[in-house]
């Protein structure tokens, strides 16, 4: 018996949040006593160095030509399960993650639990938590079913190094069903950090002013090797687009450090960002009730402060 | 061209999440409840294509009596019919599977979901209805257009977009940029009076998940301040206190 986890890539690269889940599948295995598995669909770099470091013991590895419809890896994932008696898969809940999980989960015939962040309470019943109403709350769910998905939400859990020397084996495709899916296009932001994996985090809200002075949220950013992010009025009001919009109606993230500049901290706002770890709050309001639920505050404008944390970051690096 | 809404009946954004019971169940006194932002965005994009192709639009939902005035409001912005599976579901699973069920026997062209509710965050009925009913499904839909039976869509991917082309049947959820959700008019709460609206029984009855327990954040330990002519030193603290740059 194994426990199983999906590898995304990206660009070549596996990606973090997958090595992560990996460290999660390494981490439930060892407290089953059973077998650790990864399934790669794609060629990467490093693959066998990068998944041993993490306690991968076999690695399934096979290459999906053509349009990457999450049908046809959903159907190779349930294979590698076959392949290797695992009744646990573990995968990112990342947009690609939250494509395939669903799908997995109706072929393996499982129960599926989604945005979990932490590794599993207990083992019998099998309990997880998982993040609900968008942050501002915990649950534990047992998953009931024998066969069980858990869509790991990105930055969850440490990293833990175990070196190991994976066995690889190549893994049967099933026969692909007939689809009219296809992809047509793809544009990957090339060099900006994806928001929702990012570790550090600079966002802006109206306390900003217009989008003529993001260049300074930029800077910042860019000194501190962050993602950009954003309130929903500024989304709003199309000085940043949609994509860049944390909060309850936008996207929940929980990265280690979030600075939030010139954002009250409405909240539907605290609701999307407060698992970070740590929360800096610059605002000129001091009654903002963001302060609440910071680690670090500064009263001031963000005009005049911001140049001064980019400057400090500066010497940094 | 037929067309199936999703419906998930949530607290409105403000609510300030408590629980009874013993931490065991949501505390609903006071709670004000609203139609699922992301799922006025799939219920405004299906009138679209509706009004644009000559269909019809069936909102479903599956939960209690309680819930069918956020069904009419659903008739009042213009859902053609409504449908609701008198359950109160114990998780996205057991949510899809009653939908899937229903949607087997009437051959909907489009199945539009929401990219995710905002209670329970699970983002899995989109798929889920897909691979019940083997029709492909596209999630984090920003665009969809249609020429005859393809539909060309947009998707948020990790760091990026992708376009799809698919033919119908399709069941896509939908993300912020697909459309501006309409808001009901006095015409409209006026006809969804008379709108049916058709009550049935669950199907299904295994238990896939349970939630056991919940859980508040705990609070944060009082912020430090900095004052604002030594902005700098946020940045040394940030490396040699919270050690995270």
């Amino acid at each position: 018996m194994s426990v199983l986890v999906y590898i995304e890539v990206n660009n070549g690269e596996i990606k973090k949040s997958s090595l992560e889940a990996s460290s999660y599948a390494a981490s439930v295995a060892a407290s089953l006593s059973k077998k650790c598995v990864a399934v790669i669909l794609q060629s990467a770099n490093n693959v066998e160095a990068s998944l041993g470091k993490y306690g991968v013991e076999e690695i399934y590895q096979a290459q999906i030509s053509g349009s990457l419809n999450p049908a046809l890896y959903a159907d190779a994932i349930s294979e590698a399960a076959k392949e290797s008696a695992a009744n646990i898969v573990i995968i990112s809940n990342t947009y690609t993650g939250k494509a395939i999980s669903p799908r997995l989960a109706v072929k393996m015939d499982a129960s599926i639990c989604s945005n979990v962040l932490d590794l599993p309470t207990s083992t019998a019943p099998f309990m997880v938590k998982k993040g609900v109403f968008s942050g501002k709350a915990f649950a534990f769910v047992s998953l009931e079913k024998e066969n069980k998905i858990i869509a790991l939400t990105p930055n969850s859990i440490d990293l833990t190094i175990v070196n190991r020397t994976p066995i690889m084996k190549a893994l049967q495709l099933p026969e692909s069903q007939e689809s009219s899916y296809e992809v047509s296009g793809q544009q990957l932001q090339t060099g900006a950090i994806p928001l929702t994996e990012a570790e550090l985090v600079v966002s802006g809200g109206r306390g900003m002013k217009g989008p003529e002075n993001w260049n300074l949220i930029e800077d910042l950013a860019k000194t501190l090797n962050a993602a950009t992010a954003c309130s929903k009025p500024v989304s709003d009001m199309e000085w940043r687009p949609h994509s860049e919009h944390v909060g309850q109606t936008g996207i929940t993230i929980k990265p280690n450090l979030y600075i939030a500049i010139g954002i009250s901290g409405a909240i539907q706002h605290l609701a999307g960002v407060s698992s970070s770890k740590v929360i800096c709050v610059i605002n000129k309001d001091s009654e903002a009730p963001f302060f609440k639920a910071a680690d670090y505050g500064i009263v001031g404008d963000a005009l005049e402060i911001l140049p001064k944390l980019i400057a400090a970051a500066k010497l940094l690096s | 061209m037929k067309i199936l809404v999703c419906i998930s009946v949530v607290p409105d954004t403000t609510t300030k999440i408590t629980f009874t019971e013993n931490n065991t169940k949501f505390n609903e006194v006071g709670v004000q409840f609203i139609i699922n932002p992301y799922d006025e965005l799939a219920l405004t994009k299906a009138l679209e294509i509706a009004e644009a192709n000559n269909g019809t639009v069936t909102a479903i939902h599956v939960g209690p009596a309680n819930n069918d005035a956020n069904l009419r409001k659903a008739l009042a912005i213009g859902a053609n019919d409504a449908v609701r599976i008198d359950k109160t579901a114990a998780d996205a699973q057991d949510v899809a599977q009653e939908i899937a069920y229903y949607a087997k026997a009437e051959n909907f062209d489009i199945i539009l979901t929401g990219r995710e509710s905002i209670d329970y965050n699970s983002g899995q009925v989109c798929g889920l209805i897909g691979a019940l009913l083997n029709i492909p499904s596209i999630n984090v839909v920003t665009k969809c257009e249609f020429n005859g039976n393809i539909a060309s869509l947009e998707r948020d991917i990790d760091g990026g977009r992708e376009q799809i082309t698919v033919k119908t049947p399709f069941v896509a959820s939908a993300q912020k940029d697909l459309v501006v959700p309409r808001i009901p008019n006095m015409r409209g709460i006026t006809a969804a009076r008379t709108k049916p609206l058709i009550v049935l029984a669950a199907t299904y009855d295994a238990i896939l998940s349970i939630h056991q327990k919940y859980e508040l954040p705990l609070p944060k330990a009082s912020v430090k301040m900095i004052p604002a002519e030594n902005a700098e030193e946020l940045i040394r603290l940030l490396r040699e206190e919270a050690k995270i740059i």
